[in-house]
């Protein structure tokens, strides 16, 4: 496998870890805060309220994607990885549709075409911007 | 509120990625996902001062975005958070020295536009 293919190839698995673990976890953790009595107006009610069930899987799911996020940072440009990972946006539209029974309006069906055209036209970028100095 | 929570969100997230980036990129590529090489790399970064820095950042955005969501609608807060997209590509081409070509331009506008449209 050539070399450049290589690093599409790692970019989209790492990036397919960051925007699920993203998407899971912020999903929990939304469900987790809207449930009564979950967090209050406190800094201390604030971490008090990590220790919610759903908050605390929300918060573990977070904890992989900051891994997942730093290892694509590691050989991946800002500029390629932040708008690559928005398929997350998409991806939450459609378990929303799927698993919640959401109606997708025809905006939200324009936003996710523009959404999935975008991150198609980034993604066929190099993921690594040669750098002169740069270990990567 | 509204409107701090928004501001301190959009701040802490750019300052938290574009350190992270830095950190990341001074580390070198990971390449190694062994457990044992995962605890190495996470004492390595825990010294990092941009990953500290970062990290920092990167928590503070999260309570700020806990909170937002906590007394706004997502239909705001999702938006609102597509807005770091701007300010930290304008970060990477003229800080990070990234190659910013005209797709990743042209694929950042598109997603930018698509957020509004996904969050009504």
């Amino acid at each position: 496998m050539p070399a450049t293919e290589g690093v599409h190839a790692k970019t989209r698995l790492w990036a397919a870890i960051s925007v699920i673990s993203n998407v899971a976890g912020n999903s929990a953790l939304t469900h987790g805060m809207h449930e009564p009595g979950a967090i209050g107006n406190t800094p201390f009610a604030l971490i008090a309220a990590l220790f919610h069930p759903w908050v605390a899987l929300g918060v573990t799911l977070l904890i992989v994607w900051t891994f997942a996020h730093m290892a694509l940072l590691s050989w991946a440009d800002l500029s390629y990885v932040m708008p690559v990972t928005a398929i997350g946006y998409v991806v939450t539209a459609f378990a929303g549709k799927f698993f919640l029974g959401e109606i997708v309006s025809p905006a939200r069906w324009a936003g996710i075409v523009l959404i999935t055209a975008g991150v198609t036209l980034v993604g066929r970028t190099a993921p690594a911007s040669p750098l002169e100095g740069d270990s990567r | 509120m509204k409107w701090v929570l928004v501001v301190m969100c959009i701040l802490a997230t750019t300052v938290g990625d574009v350190f992270r980036s830095l950190g990341m990129r001074h580390h070198g590529e990971i390449r190694d996902f062994r457990p044992g090489a995962i605890g190495a790399m996470l004492a390595a970064i825990a010294r990092n001062w941009m990953v500290i820095v970062s990290t920092c950042a990167m928590a503070v955005s999260f309570f700020s975005f806990m909170k937002l969501v906590s007394i706004a609608p997502m239909t705001f807060a999702v938006p609102m958070s597509a807005a770091t997209f701007i300010p930290e590509t304008l970060l990477a081409r003229f800080f990070l020295r990234e190659n910013v070509d005209w797709r990743r331009w042209t694929g950042i506008g598109l997603i930018v536009i698509g957020v509004v449209f996904i969050a009504q």
